[in-house]
């Protein structure tokens, strides 16, 4: 057995020295070391993390267990798909995930009303558990900041196998000024519960990429939900005056309280 | 080409490089795969006995049209293709495989390799094979420190943090000099692309390497453009980095060309000249990084297939002799590699094409966790690699990268890799990692008290505000 030098971890004088290093960095430092391998309480976290990151990747969406029913009628959220009908199939060709099945756009079109100046949809992504921690504090900002600006809000929906092409064929078939789609991030060792918001000005099947604003990073230890909504706000009208979106357009952070304000 | 009763033919070499290679999800997704394991060895038979020359004759890609096609028909040594030039891709495996075939040998023929030959001959050897044929071959740069000697692997500190803290950063690299690593590169990924924070982070690793006299480089990994700018503003660079790709629409897409590439790399040399703090060991100055699929994912992939793509990226690579070349190649996901057994194929496919280019070849070792893949995946491609000979391998604390959301190697790993396989340090690192108590006979130390009280003293420094 190795003494406690050799495990390199600061003995009891230094505990004081392990909680301030916790406080600049999520990253997993002295943790010490069994021979050239982790501690078997390093081990098992490291398992215990991946397999919550794994099951927020294979967690099926659905609507009713997600949120709570006031919050759905209140909301009158109802649920569609992509072309990608399974969740392997979503993983292996992200083309499925860009566009609609043909029973949801029907539904769609026959739920939403068009050319509203904000559209906002839900899409699972890579982790249903992110859009069910974060939509419920974040989406109601949103609305709410949205009507004090005096813009027409589409019906909202969410799309589960979802990827972020689809904010393209939103934009055709409700024809919004400014489509905002919140969306699951891909969940790292120890952050399933991480989404993002991507914006862009009337979206069509011509826009990549390029033609689109992010913020992500929304989660309680990264962006909390009142800044997150201020930013996507702020971007969006951002967008409206200049009546574009994406990488020409650079976000105005001065006028947005501060993300260390958490 | 008949197998068993069924009749395969090929339309071109495009066609025939992207059947003949194992089974890659991107290549099926490109729709260019394939459509049967009978119609994969047909074509892995019709390539076997195609001669090199006719590969150097028919470009996949015209070079019109593609300025990475023009480097490399331009920059290959055509005399020392000529005494190989009308073997077949079978014959090229078995010579490269072959007893009498030392490390000499290979060295020789080495600029005379185009890169679709590289990856021809990967397409007809054996995960084993790859291991073999690399291990014989080592490439060797310097900058600040000797990399890829045989007998040495090195690691690059990887301290990345989700806002770029400095302190944060620093705490992350200083633990992993106490692991021994760092001795490849102490290489940030930025949160944020602007220069500001570019130049804090460049201008912190560069005081944390001088004020304890360690003989590495250090890196941030922002857009080559991003790292220029400051530079501008008075910031070391030790390594330029840039991610690159095999095909000019790829490259564009990263927001690069490759005269942009050239004169960054002319600016760094000339800044090594003047700058006062370093003792350079030799002029290898860039960091590059690729990986298979990402042609396709920038929708620039010409119809060729994702091994074949890589290969020239290290044709781009060769070009301005970088320090360090490793392909991150678990990262893109599972469109373009499913699975572990797709990882691990290209990870061994990656390094051996980079070493026979002459590169010096790492590799970060990793997944995504929407990927079919654990930390035993890891553990076996890390194996494999360290036995293939690998340059370096990444360090991240615990694996786990708390800024790109995947998993790679760790500070233990890198312990236990070069425990397994016997390797050291680079020489001039693991000189002061001696010197600093940290290493005792090679191995890390069980730290004495006064050793000790100087490492934790680093922490606290670590942990100052230095912004």
């Amino acid at each position: 057995m190795d003494g406690h030098f050799n495990k390199l971890v600061p003995n009891a004088d230094s505990a004081e020295i392990v909680r301030r290093v916790k406080m600049h960095t999520p990253a997993r430092l002295l943790v010490g070391r069994a021979g050239a391998a982790y501690r078997t309480e390093t081990q098992l976290q490291l398992r215990e993390d991946h397999a919550k990151a794994r099951d927020a990747v294979r967690a099926e969406f659905e609507l009713n267990t997600a949120f709570h029913s006031e919050f759905i009628e209140e909301l009158k959220l109802f649920e569609v798909s992509t072309r990608a009908s399974t969740k392997m199939e979503y993983l292996a060709r992200p083309a499925l995930g860009r566009e609609f099945s043909d029973e949801s756009r029907k539904e769609i079109l026959r739920r939403c009303s068009p050319a509203s100046t904000v559209q906002i949809a839900i899409g699972d992504g890579l982790s249903a558990l992110a859009i069910q921690s974060q939509v419920p504090q974040l989406l109601p900002l949103l609305v709410e900041g949205a009507k004090k600006s005096g813009w027409s809000i589409g019906q909202t929906f969410v799309i589960s196998h979802c990827r972020v092409g689809i904010l393209n064929e939103i934009g055709e078939l409700l024809k919004p000024q400014v489509a905002i789609l919140l969306i699951g991030e891909r969940p790292g060792l120890a952050s399933a519960e991480s989404m993002s918001a991507y914006m862009a000005y009337q979206p069509s099947r011509f826009h990549s990429d390029a033609n689109r604003n992010l913020v992500s990073n929304i989660h309680d230890r990264g962006l909390s939900a009142p800044i997150a909504a201020a930013r996507i706000l702020s971007l969006s009208a951002q967008i409206m005056r200049l009546g574009i979106s994406g990488c020409t357009l650079k976000e105005r952070q001065a006028m947005l309280p501060s993300d260390t304000d958490r | 080409m008949r197998i068993m009763s069924e009749q395969f033919s090929f339309s071109d070499l495009r066609e025939l490089f992207a059947k003949a290679n194992e089974e890659k999800s991107g290549d099926q997704l490109a729709g260019i795969a394939a459509g049967s394991e009978r119609e994969r060895v047909a074509a892995k038979r019709k390539l076997a006995d195609l001669s090199l020359d006719e590969i150097v004759r028919q470009p996949l890609i015209d070079p019109d049209d593609d300025d990475v096609s023009k480097l490399i028909l331009e920059s290959y040594d055509r005399e020392a293709f000529m005494p190989i030039k009308s073997s077949t891709v079978g014959e090229f495996r078995e010579f490269l495989l072959d007893d009498a075939t030392d490390a000499a040998e290979i060295k020789r023929i080495q600029p005379a390799i185009i890169p679709e030959i590289a990856a021809a001959v990967t397409k007809i050897m054996s995960n084993k094979d790859l291991v073999l044929a690399a291990a014989k071959i080592r490439n060797v740069t310097r900058c600040r420190n000797t990399m890829g000697e045989r007998g040495v692997l090195g690691i690059r500190i990887q301290p990345n943090h989700p806002t770029d803290d400095i302190a944060g950063i620093l705490l992350s690299a200083f633990e992993g000099l106490l692991y021994g690593c760092g001795d490849a590169v102490i290489g940030v990924n930025p949160a944020s692309d602007g220069v500001q924070s570019c130049g804090a982070i460049l201008r912190a690793l560069n005081r944390l390497v001088t004020t304890y006299n360690i003989p590495t480089q250090t890196c941030c990994l922002a857009h080559i453009s991003t790292q220029l700018a400051a530079l501008d503003q008075g910031a070391p660079i030790d390594l330029l980095f840039q991610s690159v790709g095999g095909t000019e629409g790829t490259n564009r897409s990263f927001g690069i060309t490759l005269e942009m590439l050239s004169e960054g790399r002319d600016r760094i040399i000339k800044h090594h000249r003047q700058r006062q703090d370093g003792s350079w060991k030799g002029e290898n100055v860039m960091y590059f990084e690729t990986g298979q699929g990402s042609a396709l994912s920038a929708e620039s992939h010409c119809g060729v297939d994702q091994v074949t793509l890589e290969a020239r990226a290290y044709g781009v690579a060769r070009a301005f002799d970088p320090f360090l070349v490793n392909s991150v190649v678990g990262f893109i996901g599972p469109e373009y590699l499913f699975d572990e057994r797709q990882i691990i194929r290209a990870g061994l496919e990656d390094h051996f094409m980079g070493k026979l280019l002459g590169l010096p070849m790492g590799c970060d070792v990793c997944y995504t966790n929407h990927a079919e893949a654990d930390q035993n995946s890891v553990d076996n491609l890390l194996l494999l690699l360290g036995a293939a000979g690998c340059n370096y391998f990444m360090g991240v604390p615990c694996g786990d990268d708390v800024m790109l959301n995947y998993q790679s190697t760790s500070y233990h790993d890198a312990i236990g890799v070069r425990r397994i396989f016997k390797l050291r340090p680079a020489p001039e690192f693991l000189m002061w990692l001696t010197e600093a108590g940290i290493y005792r006979d090679g191995e890390p130390a069980k730290l004495a008290e006064p050793a000790r009280r100087q490492l934790m003293k680093g922490l606290e420094w670590s942990l100052e505000d230095i912004h």
